[in-house]
């Protein structure tokens, strides 16, 4: 006999399997419920619960081991329809696989309902243990009981926030009970309890489904919690990530005769990345061409901080420094950092400051004391500096970029301006 | 030449270009997690993307993303190596149940977790087999700004027209540099127009279906015809089979769609000297190097034509045409074991083919033109 879920009523399971009566009693539930079939996406995996998906007649979802429970959360995230209902199925091998997928879908409390088949052991793959294996029951990977205790599902995926967990005997009529959680808003997880028969009931004999729920020490039970299902809050967005990126004209001159390779470097949190962007900036409105890109430890806030910048009358193509033209050191981790570089150097300037010993290099040396500022001001400080000994921007389009920014008051700028002052 | 008066010039990264052009073409979510070198992408996807979803993990965004593409949507995400290793069975999936996607694999130093901050060139031979069966699946490597631009928009118009998922290959010295540009010479970006499965049709629908070779699409959230997805082996229905005619029939069009659509996204710059023996062939990052060197050896009075194929995954037989066309060929890549080369040749590279490789830095234009020199 064929109902409105289900095309046919030989089910493909072993005789006595458990899985047979939580499908039939899902889609009886979800006739209960009034569902059109196509209103309904069951999301299955690999398992013997996901042999189920030919005999349905909703939409059907067939994905990977343990994965069903996140395949389902994205189909949950892109339907905006509350009339939909979204079942996943997942066995209690497919639960140990994919636990993270179970806890993230909970934790948002994702409008979807999980009915796990916990037989307690991987039935397809041939009867070994799983995450949800009770303590002392024999698989063919424990033939003298399982040594440890399985996870308590629903404790976990309650604590993770789902708005319903519950665990039943997968015996007798349950379509009631599936058809009250699948009503359910927000994430709603039921573990139903079962022995596969060609593992669990032959590897333990005599051993009752009752005997097993209750040694094992997971009470069945109902837990709730009032949570408003998710909804996507996207914060604040943007509808075009270009329309406010400043769009500036040439407006200060620039002395640079040829390509220029830069380094800047420093210690971290001493502004290197700040200053090296002023001197980019600066020569973006001094009418030639940048490229800049940072370099700094994994731990971004101690050790060294480098920029490497281009200036190019011409379109830059190639971007990287091997031996720079001109490097600006302002601490000691920068200069450890940029050692090898330096000593490479055969050409070019070298501005360093005046507390370190300049490596042996061919560049012009030039030392000043640009930490007398302060640690933090010394990578602006020398950038400054760099205007003034080479002309290839202007200290004057330094301010201007400090002034279209707004950071004016944030910089030291008199005290820079009196210091560049006796230079 | 430019019209100055109508130059836009300002400084961006290509992160900021490709999440654009990737929400112009009609990306509409972004799945996101962090890893370096791709953490400006996922910043910007979370600004411009009408739905952004922070996942907990590379096998969870994988997973969401075919869910959201199951029910319509067109997601992207960006990851590197170590995030998009855990990402492969899943993009198998989504392969198998034709669902599209764009993934943005930042290259950065391997092996492992390698170096995060360091660029490199070491997934395409990885790109190149990642589908069980050795199934073909589309890569499009960017080689400039302007590439970021329009082959992010070209990959999501892929990933619809094709059902399928796309790899964007950029590196770290790509989505992490800023330049100085002129957004005026952006072109337009059409969105992708997606097609569906007419729902006034009265015969059954199948999924995979297939009048030509790209079944059509119907998501899981309309109620017109039944939808059925399978990530095994299925027949034209979507339901799971071992190994029947019409399933193995189904997996074979798979391969096709991808072959025999190549056409359709094709894309390589060929800058032909004429007269020209020597041929310098780069691509992503190196080709910027490469177009230096040439531009050099040019101003030496040296010939030297350039290649810089952009669709890597599956090559396209003109690679191989232009590359015989020449006495020597100069092959550079970011890493040391020429990957571009083994796809095309295997292990005899033709002996005319000399290869520029680095590891853990970029290649400069002299070391190429030394190479064409030697």
């Amino acid at each position: 006999m064929t109902t409105a879920f289900l095309n046919t009523d030989a089910l493909p399971y072993c005789k006595g399997c458990g899985h047979d009566l939580i499908a039939r009693h899902t889609t009886k539930a979800l006739d209960k419920l009034n569902y059109d079939p196509l209103d309904v996406i069951m999301v299955t995996d690999i398992g013997c619960h996901g042999i189920i998906d030919k005999c349905l007649n909703t939409h059907t979802v067939h994905g990977l081991h343990g994965r069903s429970v996140a395949l389902g959360a994205g189909i949950s995230f892109g339907n905006m329809d509350p009339n939909k209902k979204i079942v996943v199925f997942i066995g209690d091998g497919g639960t140990t696989i994919g636990l993270q997928h179970i806890l993230e879908a909970a934790r948002l409390n994702l409008n979807m309902t999980v009915v796990v088949h916990n037989n307690y052991l991987y039935g397809m793959t041939g009867g070994q243990s799983s995450g949800l294996t009770p303590q002392g029951f024999n698989t063919t990977t424990s033939a003298e009981g399982n040594p440890f205790s399985g996870y308590d599902l629903c404790a976990l995926t309650h604590a993770a926030g789902a708005a319903y967990t519950g665990r039943i005997m997968g015996i007798g009529d349950i379509s009631d009970k599936l058809a009250e959680v699948f009503a359910l808003k927000g994430f709603s997880l039921i573990e139903v309890l079962e022995i596969c028969p060609s593992y669990g009931v032959k590897l333990n004999p005599r051993r009752k489904l009752q005997e097993i729920v209750e040694k094992s020490g997971k009470p069945l039970g109902d837990w709730t919690q009032e949570r408003e299902p998710f909804e996507a809050h996207q914060g604040k967005k943007t509808d075009d990530l270009l329309s406010r990126l400043p769009i500036v004209k040439k407006a200060f001159n620039s002395y640079l005769k040829k390509p220029l390779s830069l380094v800047v470097s420093g210690s971290a949190g001493e502004g290197v990345q700040l200053a090296a962007g002023l001197i980019s900036k600066a020569a973006l409105i001094s009418g030639l061409h940048v490229t800049q890109k940072g370099s700094y430890p994994v731990t971004v806030g101690v050790g060294f901080s480098t920029a490497e910048i281009n200036l190019s009358n011409e379109h830059i193509r190639f971007h990287g420094i091997n031996v720079p033209d001109m490097a600006i050191i302002t601490s000691a981790d920068g200069l450890a950092h940029n050692r090898k570089k330096i000593e490479a150097m055969k050409e070019g300037m070298l501005i360093i400051d005046s507390s370190l010993t300049a490596p042996q290099t061919e560049a012009e040396v030039i030392q000043h004391d640009f930490r007398a500022l302060g640690a933090r001001n010394a990578a602006i400080f020398s950038v400054f500096f760099f205007a003034l000994k080479t002309g290839i921007i202007s200290t004057e389009a330094i301010f201007k970029v400090i002034e279209n920014e707004g950071k004016t008051e944030k910089l030291p700028l008199a005290k820079i301006k009196e210091a560049l002052s006796v230079i | 030449m430019q019209n100055i008066n109508k130059e836009k010039r300002t400084l961006v990264d290509a992160s900021r270009l490709i999440i654009e052009s990737m929400a112009r073409a009609g990306a509409d979510a972004f799945i996101g997690y962090p890893i370096t070198p791709a953490n400006l992408l996922y910043q910007y996807g979370s600004q411009r993307m009408p739905l952004m979803l922070a996942a907990p993990d590379e096998i969870t965004t994988l997973q969401w993303m075919a869910g959201l593409a199951a029910a319509g949507k067109v997601p992207i995400t960006a990851t590197s190596f170590p995030g998009y290793a855990l990402m492969i069975e899943s993009v198998n999936m989504a392969y198998m149940m034709e669902l599209p996607m764009v993934i943005i694999l930042v290259q950065r130093l391997g092996p492992a977790t390698g170096t995060a901050t360091c660029g490199a060139q070491g997934d395409l031979s990885l790109l190149r087999g990642n589908i069980s069966g050795g199934h073909p699946m589309p890569v499009f490597s960017t080689s400039s700004f302007a590439d970021c631009w329009t082959l992010s928009a070209k990959a999501v118009k892929t990933a619809v027209e094709l059902r399928t998922p796309v790899v964007l290959l950029t590196s770290k010295e790509e989505v992490m540099t800023t330049k100085s540009f002129d957004l005026a010479t952006l072109p337009e970006i059409e969105p992708v127009e997606r097609k569906y499965y007419d729902l006034k049709c009265d015969g059954k629908y199948k999924s995979y279906k297939a009048t030509g070779l790209v079944p059509d699409f119907l998501p899981v959230t309309q109620n017109k015809h039944q939808v059925r997805i399978n990530a095994s082996t299925h027949d034209k229905e979507g339901i799971l089979q071992h190994s029947n005619d019409e399933a193995m029939a189904n997996t074979q069009r798979l391969e096709d769609k991808i072959r025999h659509k190549l056409y359709d996204y094709i894309e390589y710059e060929y800058h032909e000297s004429k007269g020209a023996e020597k041929l310098v062939v780069s691509f992503g990052i190196t080709a910027a190097a490469a177009k230096d060197a040439i531009k050099k050896l040019e101003q030496q009075g040296k010939k030297v034509s350039l290649l810089i194929p952009k669709t890597l995954v599956p090559a396209p037989e003109v690679y191989i045409e232009i590359m015989e066309s020449y006495n020597t060929v100069v092959v550079v890549e970011e890493n040391i074991n020429n990957q571009f080369s083994d796809m095309l040749y295997g292990i005899r590279k033709p002996a005319n083919h000399r290869f520029v490789g680095s590891l853990g830095k970029m290649i400069t234009p002299q070391q190429i033109i030394e190479e064409v020199q030697a």
